[in-house]
């Protein structure tokens, strides 16, 4: 059986995605997937007991190189996509001392 | 050697011996998209300026021996997901409107080197998440064979610009489909190299593990010569592989060999199931005949994980595209709310006005199934599925060199009709997201139309880094297809200068 969604895992998943739902748009979430789960279900059918996870498609393995600096400075250039800036700084609302 | 034409190498071939001027492709490029675009709207942002800039600087360097590749001069679409310096870049979401980055995508830059001339951003599905380009924020692309139907997606602007003759190339990108299924739609032909073939560096990310960059044009070899100055390893992208054997790929995909003997070609029996529109899998049939008529060995097997890619694909892609979006805060660049009180309540209204439906509903997927008490039940079993997909390709070609199967199920579906049931919407990707689960290289090319006029599809499948066999396959079938006549519009980009 699939997981059966309640409103508050709707909310607590809006929570870690970031995201304000109203209302209405929580409880179409929560129609939407709902209807997804049950529809995955169907990999439940699969025995992958002895499957390993596969993450990469091709063997990898790290690859050490000497840390140098290869970039240039793009500072002012990336700053300037930036909603809000200040001295050169990003600026964000306060967040420590507030009322 | 086949029709030449309507083709980007011809034209970069009379670019090169100085029989067109750039100067003169970009006009006519741009005359082509005046007309269209009304109709189409395949393009976001036109880039007159910069391509007049480029024109002038391309055209010396051609004279001066700088630029001598075979795209040259040859105007050139990007999707609007693929960053360019200095040039509004938007992924078709509120989320990036006014976006302009600061560098360019790896691909871009190599394009600009070999001296294409970009004319503009195209048309996608908000942050590729689509099969329609109807999640575009900017609104929607109309298929240039029959306006009232969806070029498909999400490289539907890329795809309808190439189809409306706009210009012979353009780059897309394809995470489950969207570049061969938009091709199969359109009447172009289009591909997905092996993962790791392009860099992805640049590109905005939706499923990194799936993500691939590849060409889209009228014909095999304009892709073939697209792929070879696309296919480089970056060092800005730790997945990008050394593709020094696709060298030469565009002479030998411009020649189709007499005799395919002894080549072995796969139909997987799930990708003729009854679902499917009978002119397509007619199509599937016509190109499989016509592979054995030149002595190709054909053989239908069982592909027996077919039921399951689709769940696999959604619960992965909606994992990584939850966890790549998260860096849309509203701080560093891209859209912030208006009016908020404090940092969290800043993210959530910046997000929830940026982002488009389609996006939320797959970040609220992806967060959920990586969400802890969930993350083993649905994420690593899809991990798990995707392994023995993977083995079931790798039994596939110790047999077969190519598999043969249609594209997407059916012809282009009409404008509105896919958006209010996202499980069907999806079920349209059964046969191109399993490319991407393995990694493998897909190729889309057209093989006639349905009654109604709309193109109709074929889909080339070949094992990890064998592009060349599927250019083989696809060299031979452009000479063999009914109406060996290319599907583009009649008029386009080329016409009218230097004959």
């Amino acid at each position: 059986m699939a997981e059966k969604l309640s409103m508050d895992t709707i909310q607590d998943i809006a929570i870690l995605a970031k995201l304000e739902l109203s209302e209405e748009e929580a409880k179409k979430a929560k129609q939407e997937m709902q209807k997804m789960l049950d529809y995955v279900e169907k990999l439940n059918e699969l025995d992958t007991g002895s499957v390993e996870p596969m993450s990469h498609i091709f063997s990898v393995s790290n690859v050490f190189r000497e840390d140098v600096v290869t970039g240039t400075d793009m500072r002012d250039a990336i700053l300037s996509s930036a909603p809000h800036q200040k001295d050169g700084q990003y600026e964000v609302p306060k967040t420590i001392g507030e009322a | 050697m086949t029709e030449r034409k309507q083709s980007a190498l011809s034209l970069g071939e009379k670019i090169r011996r100085q029989e067109i001027r750039v100067k003169e492709a970009v006009d006519a490029a741009y005359q082509k998209i005046s007309e269209s675009e009304p109709q189409i709207h395949a393009f976001l942002t036109l880039t007159e300026e910069y391509a007049y800039r480029r024109a002038e600087e391309v055209q010396k360097g051609i004279q001066e021996g700088r630029y001598t590749g075979p795209l040259a001069g040859v105007p050139i679409a990007v999707k609007d997901n693929i960053c360019t310096a200095g040039i509004r870049t938007t992924c078709a979401s509120k989320m990036l409107g006014d976006f302009v980055p600061p560098y360019s995508a790896t691909a871009f830059s190599l394009l600009e080197e070999a001296g294409a001339i970009l004319v503009g951003k195209t048309n996608m599905d908000e942050f590729a998440m689509g099969s329609t380009t109807e999640t575009s924020a900017f609104g929607v692309t109309r298929n240039p064979h029959n306006p009232e139907h969806v070029p498909g997606g999400s490289s539907g602007g890329s795809c309808a610009a190439v189809a409306a003759g706009e210009t012979f190339l353009a780059v897309g990108s394809d995470t489950g489909g969207s570049i061969r299924q938009p091709s199969s739609y359109c009447g172009v032909t289009g591909l997905k190299p092996t993962y790791g073939t392009v860099s992805r560096s640049g590109l905005i990310a939706y499923a990194s593990s799936l993500d691939q960059i590849g060409p889209i044009g009228t014909n095999i070899a304009d892709c073939a010569a697209m792929l070879e100055i696309l296919a480089k390893q970056d060092a800005a992208d730790s997945t990008s592989m050394d593709r020094s054997d696709l060298v030469g790929i565009t002479q030998a995909a411009a020649r189709a060999d007499e005799s395919l003997k002894g080549f072995r070609v796969g139909i997987p029996q799930e990708y003729l199931s009854s679902q499917i529109q009978p002119q397509v899998r007619d199509a599937v049939e016509a190109a499989a005949k016509a592979l054995a008529e030149r002595g190709a060995e054909v053989e239908i097997f069982s592909l027996s994980m077919t039921d399951y890619v689709i769940p696999t694909y959604y619960l992965i892609a909606c994992a990584e595209a939850s966890s790549n979006l998260e860096r849309f805060d509203g701080v560093k660049y891209g859209y912030r709310a208006a009016a908020y009180k404090g940092l969290h309540e800043m993210y959530k209204k910046s997000r929830s006005e940026g982002f488009g439906e389609e996006v939320k509903r797959r970040i609220m997927l992806g967060t959920f199934v990586l969400s802890s008490g969930y993350y083993d039940a649905y994420y690593l079993k899809a991990l798990r599925a995707k392994a023995l997909l993977k083995k079931e390709f790798d039994e596939a070609f110790a047999k077969y060199d190519i598999l043969i199967g249609p594209a997407a199920p059916t012809t282009a579906p009409k404008i509105g009709t896919s958006l209010q049931d996202p499980i069907l919407m999806y079920l349209s990707d059964i046969y191109t997201v399993a490319v991407n689960l393995a990694g493998l290289p897909g190729l889309s090319m057209p093989w006639g139309k349905d009654e109604n006029g709309l193109p109709v599809g074929i889909q080339l499948i070949g094992d990890c880094f064998q592009e060349r066999k599927l250019f083989r396959a696809a060299a031979c079938l452009e000479e063999d297809r009914p109406s060996a006549k290319n599907t583009v519009s009649e008029k386009s980009a080329c016409d009218g200068i230097g004959r």
